[in-house]
């Protein structure tokens, strides 16, 4: 039986350097981050390569997945939000276009590793302590000091909140990961039924008909997840990104 | 058919029976009228951050916002347990302090309660 677990093997392509006795090598994890990137790239310089009053085909894409992300930034950050909208963009492109790449048969899925959406995660949980530090100063305390509670459970509260928000880059790697880990750990076994049972002859074949079914229509839901938890990703980091613009009210 | 075979077994006590079994159902369903306003049947959609469109996801999400809180704590009371040299305590504060910090995360994801630094009435919006 082929192995389910085979296709997030990390392979060495190249060694870049080596750092203070530390391998920094190109694998072909950073292989398929580089071609996400390449693809959004292409398509946004493609798309405005041409600019029309009435957008083509290429054009439409763009401006969608622009109308998109900056509505999804709009509602849950409010306009000061606009400020991040780079970093917001370019975070749901690379996570979409990893998890699509990713569906490709034979292709390796980058967001299937807790490393690479941990950084994700971190990346945004830093940008958070960062800007509201620096926009609201000692204030971004009060995120963690909700006003109108008695003060001989304050201490207690204030841990709770510490806590809470300490947790945040962990659910919020955590869910892109595991959704994709646990949707490609599926297909594979579906997949890996039909060339079991085909093994067995006539019968094998005709019984073999029903994973087959199912891995296909399995695909259509993790196109649906790829998308899904790319929102998803997005969406909190809005969430996030509004408690660092207001924080306490 | 079925109904006149049982007519022929006990044409007796049946009425007597039914006229029980419809008076029960009828307290039952006032009751559960009574019951039901009192209650939200679904919590409202676009009140708090709230927005994952599928069940599924919805429901992923707010397991690991309860997973991440409890493993926030274990690792801060470890931690702590490590450098202070109080061997359990740490641990067992602050996993209960995770374990509600955790209740909390699952709260807001859900959008009862309010975010965090707020105590308005659970609308997370300016």
């Amino acid at each position: 039986m082929a192995d389910p677990i085979h296709q997030f093997k990390i392979n060495k392509i190249a060694t870049i350097a080596n750092v203070g006795g530390h391998e920094i090598a190109f694998t072909n994890s950073s292989l398929y981050m580089l071609i996400a990137a390449g693809v959004v790239t292409a398509l946004m310089v493609g798309a405005t390569a041409r600019r029309s009053l009435v957008p083509g085909r290429l054009q439409s894409v763009a401006e969608l997945s622009y109308e998109f992300v900056a509505d999804t930034l709009k509602s849950s950050a409010g306009s000061e939000g606009m400020k991040f909208f780079p970093l917001v963009f370019t975070l749901f492109m690379f996570i979409l276009t990893v998890n699509m790449i990713g569906l490709i048969p034979g292709t390796f899925t980058v967001t299937s590793h807790i490393i690479v959406t941990a950084a994700l995660a971190l990346l945004v949980f830093f940008t958070v302590i960062g800007y509201g530090v620096y926009r609201n100063g000692f204030k971004f305390l009060k995120l963690f000091v909700p006003s109108g509670i008695p003060i001989y459970i304050l201490p207690l509260i204030v841990f709770i909140e510490v806590l809470s928000f300490l947790s945040r880059p962990i659910s919020h790697s955590v869910r892109l990961f595991a959704n994709m880990l646990a949707g490609h750990i599926t297909l594979k076994v579906f997949a890996s039924f039909v060339t079991m049972l085909g093994g067995l002859g006539f019968v094998g074949w005709l019984g073999a008909i029903l994973p087959l079914g199912l891995t296909v229509s399995l695909t259509a839901l993790e196109m649906l997840v790829a998308f899904l938890q790319a929102y998803v990703f997005t969406i909190l980091t809005c969430i996030y990104l509004n408690d660092a613009i207001h924080p306490g009210h | 058919m079925a109904n006149g075979a049982r007519d022929k077994e006990g044409p007796e006590h049946r009425p007597a029976d039914e006229a029980a079994l419809s008076a029960r159902l009828r307290r039952l369903g006032n009751r559960l009228g009574s019951v039901r306003p009192g209650r939200p049947a679904e919590p409202p959609s676009g009140a708090g951050p709230t927005a994952d469109p599928s069940a599924i996801a919805r429901g992923f999400r707010l397991s690991t916002e309860l997973v991440a809180g409890v493993i926030v704590g274990a690792m801060f009371g470890w931690l702590l347990d490590r450098w202070l040299g109080i061997s359990p305590w740490g641990l067992i504060v602050f996993l209960l302090l995770g374990f509600a910090a955790g209740v909390v995360n699952v709260m807001r994801a859900a959008g009862v309660a309010p975010g965090p630094g707020r105590t308005g009435n659970g609308v997370n919006k300016d």
